[in-house]
């Protein structure tokens, strides 16, 4: 029984299944949004988490896993992001339904009250700082900060592991090309966060929770912060391992587990597989099927899809910011077609030119 | 007791720290906030909702107090640490061994985690409540350059142990910086920027080398690490937050609904 759950489990956690996994979640959680965020809902998912926890811990390398100092807090993001997406969707419910009612929201009755900060905001500033300084002082003293071998330039670690909260990106180099995956996408995150005021036009929502009167705002920067963020965090902590192979929660971690990798461009699909001949000399010709269907990604998906799918918010947005929002979330798009092409057709580059290291 | 309490509110020199009265009067109260350098962050009165846990989810404060955490902590360190590839991994093994109940390198460590998690959600918490809607917009963009500083000054300590796990770590993560475009030397577009059959652009000279003062992570990262981590970074981070704390003001206080 008790092998059968952990096989299920490592199951569950391979790539593909693992993001299929959390984002149907996600997009469960938010369709049903009003019968999954009861309180009895989460608080049971909660204790199913925790059981699974408690009877995983006796196993051995699911526990050299987890408790590895700098593991730890990647457990409290986890605890933490699952229980303020709930918070939040849950105030977004119920204010939700005060707004249907006509009713001021949760926070719309408070703000008209106003109070001393003295003693009202102060003692929980205070509070917060003692129980932050505890909590910081017994995991000190429990867990002590790791040091390994002194650095030497002729031995690499295997894994070699950015620092945790770069790990998304580190995954993102099995998928893209470094220039990609570590200048272009994190350049686009910190461009797409500093834009997102100015191109979220919605007057509504402003200083309270709801979903029903922004629901793709908030669909979006969940999928990224969630999905391609935090998810691939996780995954690259706890599943990733010597050569950045996949490992299973209950695998133990083998240096000499391969992975074939035998990744194809979609040049030798087109030129190889679908017209039977050999890939032309040229790069540019050799490369149009690609670069014709990106340019084609990029160039027609907007007004595609402003005429369609998000026809109003085109008009409401106007077309400088419609389109800019558009390539930023085409490029966010982008990047779970890539992996889902690598795992399901082993797809490696759309345009590959190793020649001027242009691979997309 | 309360005599002794009433004696010494009463002496000159308590009266010449706090000058107001026990603040139990509103007069009082506004008074402990206005006369006070660091409680006069806050205004006198704030919305019910503000102040609510299950709305700020407290952490913008929380990221703050951690900052102030580092501040300290990472002071201590200092004194112990010698920034050279020589010294560096001793100095820091050193604490582990000769000072007997040292927590400081842990509160530092564990600390800086903390931090990088609760500017997340900070952040994830002011989307949901859609707080960067004008007037916030510019906050907002002050927020995601302390989002990155707090990342940046996370990333430069993690070299400072100067053992395998910081060595690499770095390594992987500025070996990206190999591929910029244009400015590094496996980056498209580099083969173009020659003159005559000449790279310019090359290993001994594009981005990488630039952040890291060599072809790969020796002395010379470490030093400049070293320096941006303990002065640079924060002295940014420091000046932006009293920027932010300002506008969160200027922008009339906590968002709540209008
Ligand atoms: C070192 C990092 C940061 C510190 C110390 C900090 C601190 C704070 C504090 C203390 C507040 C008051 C309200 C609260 O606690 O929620 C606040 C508000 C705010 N922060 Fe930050 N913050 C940081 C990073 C960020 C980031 C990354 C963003 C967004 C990308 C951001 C955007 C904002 C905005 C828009 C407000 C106004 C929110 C409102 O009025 O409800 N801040 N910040």
């Amino acid at each position: 029984m008790g092998q059968l759950i952990k096989d299920l489990a490592d199951w569950l956690v391979e790539p593909t299944r693992y993001s299929l996994l959390t984002t149907a979640l996600l997009a469960a959680v938010l369709i049903w949004r009003k019968k999954l965020t009861h309180p009895l809902v989460f608080g049971a998912s909660m204790l199913g988490i925790l059981a699974f926890f408690l009877f995983a811990w006796g196993d051995v390398n699911f526990k050299a896993i987890v408790t590895k100092p700098d593991n730890v807090p990647i457990l409290i993001l986890l605890i933490s992001i699952l229980f303020f997406t709930w918070l939040a969707l849950r105030r977004a419910v119920l204010n939700d339904e005060r707004i249907e009612r006509g009713e001021p929201t949760l926070e719309g009755e408070l703000s008209k009250q106003k109070v001393f900060t003295w003693p009202d905001l102060v003692y929980v500033e205070l509070i917060c700082m003692v129980l932050f300084t505890a909590l910081l002082m017994v995991w000190s003293i429990s867990i002590e900060a790791p040091i390994e071998e002194p650095a030497s330039q002729a031995r690499t670690p295997n894994p070699s592991k950015a620092p945790w909260y770069f790990l998304g990106l580190q995954e993102m180099l099995v998928y893209f090309d470094p220039w990609i995956a570590g200048v272009l996408l994190p350049s686009f995150i910190v461009v797409g966060l500093m834009a997102i005021p100015f191109l979220d036009t919605n007057p509504k929502g402003n200083g309270y929770y709801t979903f029903n009167e922004r629901p793709f705002a908030i669909s979006f920067f969940m999928m990224g912060f969630l999905l391609l963020w935090v998810s691939l965090v996780i995954m690259g902590t706890f599943l990733r391992g010597p050569n950045w192979s996949f490992f299973g929660v209950f695998e133990y971690w083998d240096p000499h587990k391969l992975e074939p990798m035998v990744n194809v461009d979609l040049s030798v699909y087109f030129w190889v597989k679908m017209l039977g001949m050999p890939r032309p000399e040229s790069p540019l010709i050799r490369e149009a099927p690609g670069i014709l269907l990106l340019l084609g990604y990029f160039v027609a998906m907007p007004p595609i899809l402003g005429r369609t799918f998000f026809k109003k918010m085109a008009a409401e947005m106007g077309p400088v910011r419609f389109n800019v929002m558009m390539h930023l979330f085409l490029w966010t798009a982008l990047v779970p077609i890539k992996m889902v092409l690598r795992w399901t057709l082993s797809l490696k580059y759309f345009i590959g030119i190793p020649e001027w290291f242009f691979n997309v | 007791m309360d005599k002794l309490f009433r004696y010494i509110a009463s002496t000159q020199i308590w009266r010449s720290i706090f000058r107001h009265g026990y603040p139990d009067t509103p007069r009082n109260r506004t008074l402990a906030v206005l006369s006070n350098v660091v409680l006069h962050l806050h205004p006198v009165k704030v919305r019910r909702s503000g102040i609510q846990l299950s709305y700020t989810w407290c952490m913008g404060g929380l990221t703050f107090f951690l900052f102030l955490v580092e501040t300290i902590t990472g002071l201590l360190l200092m004194f112990y640490y010698r920034p050279t590839a020589e010294l560096a991994y001793q100095d820091i093994f050193a604490l582990r061994e000769h000072v007997p109940i040292g927590v400081m390198r842990e509160v530092h460590r564990w600390a800086a985690h903390l931090m990088v998690i609760s500017v997340w959600l900070h952040m994830y918490r002011v989307f949901l409540t859609g707080s960067y809607k004008p007037p916030r917009e510019f906050n907002w963009n002050v927020g995601v350059i302390l989002l990155v500083i707090t990342l940046l000054l996370s990333f430069t300590g993690y070299l400072l142990p100067w053992d395998q796990l910081a060595v690499w770590a770095i390594t992987v993560g500025t070996n990206m910086a190999r591929a910029t475009p244009f400015l590094g030397h496996e980056g498209p577009g580099a083969a173009l920027i020659s003159f005559g059959g000449l790279n310019f652009i090359h290993a001994g000279d594009d981005v990488r080398f630039g952040l890291l003062g060599g072809r790969f992570v020796g002395e010379a990262a470490l030093m400049r690490f070293y320096v941006l981590h303990c002065v640079g970074f924060p002295l940014v981070a420091a000046g932006l937050m009293a920027l932010h704390f300002w506008r969160v003001r200027k922008d009339g206080g906590i968002s709540g609904p209008l």
